[in-house]
């Protein structure tokens, strides 16, 4: 990773092929025990031995999940009771550990990958389409997390720190919205009017930030914290005044529901629920990454986000690109918004915004701000969402845990020496500070 | 605003003449707002402002002022000063007084035209004022926590995390024991602890230090989450039974009317925010101490170069940073409410990390953002109660705003530390 890293240039027309880091991380799983086994083939032991960015991934993974063990044990009361019990039955407490961990793991890759009982089940008569039903389910929780870290990363290639997903999103949500119940179009139309009206309310709120940051040199981290509170509160405004969207006769703050025209479709039936927000999402990606490494605009964020003094000397208008990423930002905010509005049958209410816009951060990071990185990212996040539930019903493990699990990956992911450390590997390249995204406050 | 050392100069706007004019046309808007919306909209009646608490035993005679009257004056007030700023180019002292009149004109015209001729009764100016300040108190905790940190130059996005797991470990500790002041120690050392991770991997491992701070705060709301569902719910009579400090009021300080009641009859988090603020005020810009810390942010190879251990200031005040911003969440529980609930901090540690950088990374300007903040949470509340016919949203809203407006049009660009956000790695 160290290696790539330094290789991300000073405003120069480096086009960064897609990273590595985060490739099969898919299937969490404490499948790589450490550093030290002959493996065949003398450039995997190289790689394996000297941290290759893969395996630093694979290892934070690991040691994110064994974390997370932890935390499932200490709280859980059988548990307490063998090792308080440890003297007279030692093996009850190694057993009810094993136990209380296996099962919640269990569930968690149950409800993200696959479950083994689908398959036997389709043998006997069940439906094949069930076995896909985890993976859809991964897909789409990861649809709008992929999308929010999209927005993330344009503007950390720009040099940017974009805190502003949440109130973003928001913009294009009440858009979204608004054109799905007040508008009537034909189908299709309609849908695509929304998802392009989503679009453009995440970008007005993303241009405010950037248009103010350029005008007049503002900080656009107090500008974007400010106005996620802006429309939040705006948001519970709008949701709870008659006169504005709250749905007739409602006392409580929900929007009325969308149009069935403007809905974004199911592909391939309901059980595997990979709608085409999902579609959005990858083409979103794909675009952005063609935006990044193919086009003009592209490379003027690159290096304005490597080095705004030798950009201006450059020639290229800083303010412009300022404007431009965090109207881009805005807009693929907007794009998620519009996969949760369109995509669900509940309508949009003063909490619908979760924490999409804060994930989208550590999707970003995670992804090292590449638009294939924040892809494989966003899987991997909606795969643990996924299955965080599944494991919350199933063994009344809280699905907090796996936000635990998602911020301690991408801690670890950031930090090569500690996993070499922790899994004595080589060091090749020395502990060298990786730039990839922010250089302080001053850009 | 220039950098003195040798640093790449920061980009920048052309900002000077757009924010002359900028100033001047938010004086003149906030006059025409005082003029056309307080003034014209205001009931028959007088506005009146109470001074001392219902009950208070020497009570003093509320203000009587008629409310469009006076909202027409502050209008006219405000104009005024918008049109002197944008012919006239004030020094520095000057622009701020301006900034401060024209602020408060257009607060006192919008508590008179929110009291005029109300059936609730006089405005409670002490009320006010007294939840101005304990609501100030986690923000302004936070952005000294901040301070401390970024002054020696790493950036701290963990102050939400070290206020929520503060406030946790507060409510833990004190409903455990039964020791409030256990419980404050206990929600400082966990900030603290917070803090040394950050500085483990920000200054040794050399990850960026807004990763670090962002993975903190997730981290800090998923775990608080999952033990507060997993141990705090279910053993609810054991680690969250809501025990708080009480008043403590000072003797003397205390009995003088107005300012007693507001500044000094309050729990003990008051009194430890005012030492706070005073000993890194002096701390930071009188003391020795206080001028190698800031070498440190500033030029980290200069300070290297002079003696100055680099990496263990860092280290000493990131963690220094973490035990005052786990005051600031022990605050949060034991210091207020008592009892903890999920996400207790709810974005706090963000608004004080715009407090902070809204205050220049200075004490006294952070103090000031804060309080900003925190009156506009207090006016909000003082005003639902006075049932004016605006949306509480819309309320909740303005001191956002306001901030947005400030920055771009008052206070426009910050300069952080020079060296603040970049590792330190010795050559």
């Amino acid at each position: 990773m160290s290696d790539q890293d330094e290789a991300e240039p000073s405003a120069a027309p480096y086009v960064p092929t897609a990273t590595t880091t985060a490739q099969d991380t898919g299937a969490p799983g404490p499948d790589q025990p450490g550093g030290r086994q002959p493996l065949t083939g003398n450039a995997i032991i190289k790689a394996v031995t000297e941290g290759h960015s893969v395996v630093i991934t694979i290892l934070a993974g690991f040691v994110a999940l064994l974390v997370g063990a932890v935390l499932i044990v200490a709280s859980d009361p059988v548990v307490l009771r063998a090792w308080n019990s440890f003297g007279y039955a030692p093996g009850t407490a190694f057993s009810a550990t094993w136990s209380s961990v296996a099962a919640a793991y269990s569930a968690l890759f149950e409800g993200a990958i696959f479950s083994p009982g689908t398959i036997s089940a389709a043998f006997h008569g069940g439906s094949i389409a069930a076995i896909f039903y985890p993976l859809s389910l991964t897909a789409f929780e990861a649809t709008p997390l992929i999308l929010t870290g999209l927005s993330v990363a344009v503007c950390f290639r720009a040099g940017m720190f974009n805190i502003g997903a949440a109130g973003q999103w928001i913009g294009g949500a009440l858009v979204a919205t608004w054109l799905g119940y007040a508008v009537n179009l034909p189908i299709v139309l309609h849908a695509v009017v929304c998802v392009i009206g989503a679009f453009a309310g995440g970008a007005v709120i993303g241009w405010i930030v950037g248009e103010i940051k350029a005008r007049t040199g503002a900080h656009e981290v107090i500008l974007t914290i400010m106005l996620n509170y802006v429309m939040y509160n705006f948001l519970a405004f709008a949701l709870s005044s008659q006169s504005l969207m709250q749905a007739p006769g409602q006392t409580n703050a929900v929007a009325p529901s969308i149009d069935g025209n403007a809905t974004l479709p199911h592909v391939g039936g309901p059980p595997p629920q990979v709608g085409v927000g999902f579609l959005i999402a990858l083409a979103a990606a794909a675009g952005t990454a063609w935006l990044l490494s193919r086009s003009t605009l592209g490379f003027e964020f690159r290096a304005v986000g490597a080095s705004p003094s030798a950009a201006r000397s450059a020639g290229i208008r800083v303010e412009r690109v300022w404007v431009l990423a965090f109207l881009i930002a805005g807009g693929l905010a907007g794009l998620s918004a519009s996969t949760i509005v369109q995509g669900q049958t509940a309508p949009l209410t003063t909490t619908s915004y979760g924490t999409y816009g804060f994930d989208g951060i550590t999707v970003a990071l995670l992804g090292r701000a590449r638009p294939l990185g924040v892809v494989l990212a966003g899987l991997l996040f909606g795969a643990l969402n996924a299955g965080g539930t599944v494991m919350e019903a199933a063994t009344g493990v809280p699905s907090d845990v796996t936000n635990v699990i998602e911020a301690l990956i991408v801690l670890f992911v950031a930090a090569p020496p500690l996993i070499r450390l922790l899994f004595r590997l080589r060091s090749t390249s020395g502990a060298g500070p990786q730039a990839v995204t922010s250089k302080g406050w001053s850009g | 605003m220039t950098a003195t050392l040798d640093v790449p100069a920061p980009v920048r706007a052309p900002v000077s003449v757009t924010r002359r004019y900028l100033a001047a046309g938010t004086f003149i808007l906030l006059g025409l707002i005082d003029i056309f919306v307080f003034g014209l909209f205001a009931h028959r009646g007088d506005a009146v402002f109470a001074l001392s608490l219902p009950g208070a035993t020497p009570k003093l005679p509320g203000i009587h002022v008629p409310g469009a009257l006076t909202a027409y004056l502050l209008g006219a007030i405000s104009i005024g000063l918008g049109i002197l700023r944008a012919l006239v180019d004030l020094p520095r002292w000057g622009k701020r007084l301006t900034i401060a009149i024209a602020l408060l004109c257009f607060l006192l015209a919008l508590l008179a035209w929110a009291d005029a001729g109300s059936s609730v009764g006089p405005l409670q100016v002490i009320d006010l004022l007294q939840g101005t300040l304990t609501a100030s108190i986690p923000l302004v905790l936070g952005a000294l926590a901040g301070l401390m940190c970024e002054r020696s130059g790493v950036i701290n996005i963990a102050i939400e995390g070290q206020l929520l797991t503060g406030a946790f470990t507060a409510a833990a500790v004190a409903s455990a024991t039964g020791g409030v002041w256990l419980g404050l120690i206990g929600g400082s050392l966990t900030g603290g602890l917070v803090g040394l991770i950050l500085a483990i991997f920000a200054i040794t491992f050399l990850v960026d230090q807004i990763i670090v701070g962002v993975v903190l705060d997730v981290i800090a709301l998923g775990l608080t989450n999952y033990l507060y569902d997993r141990v705090m719910v279910p053993y609810a009579n054991t680690f969250n039974t809501g025990n708080t400090f009480g008043t403590l009021k000072i003797p003397v300080l205390g009995n003088i009317p107005i300012i007693g009641p507001v500044f000094f009859d309050a729990n003990v988090f008051l009194y430890i925010t005012y030492a706070l603020i005073l000993i890194i005020q002096i701390a930071l810009f009188r003391t020795r101490w206080g001028l190698r810390v800031r070498a440190v942010g500033e030029h980290p190879v200069a300070a290297d170069t002079v003696g100055i251990r680099v990496l263990w200031t860092r280290y000493r005040n990131v963690i220094l940073g973490g035990l005052i911003a786990g005051i600031g969440g022990a605050y949060l529980t034991v210091g207020s409410v008592g009892f903890f609930t999920s996400n207790i901090s709810s974005g706090f540690g963000y608004i004080a990390l715009a407090a902070m950088i809204f205050g220049r990374w200075t004490p006294l300007g952070s103090v000031a953002a804060a309080l900003l903040f925190g009156f506009s949470y207090q006016l909000q509340t003082e005003l639902s109660v006075l049932r004016v016919p605006v949306s509480s949203f819309i309320l909740l809203m303005a001191p956002y705003v306001a901030t947005i407006i400030a920055v771009a049009g008052l206070v426009g660009r910050v300069r952080p530390p020079a060296a603040d956000g970049k590792p330190y790695v010795k050559a």
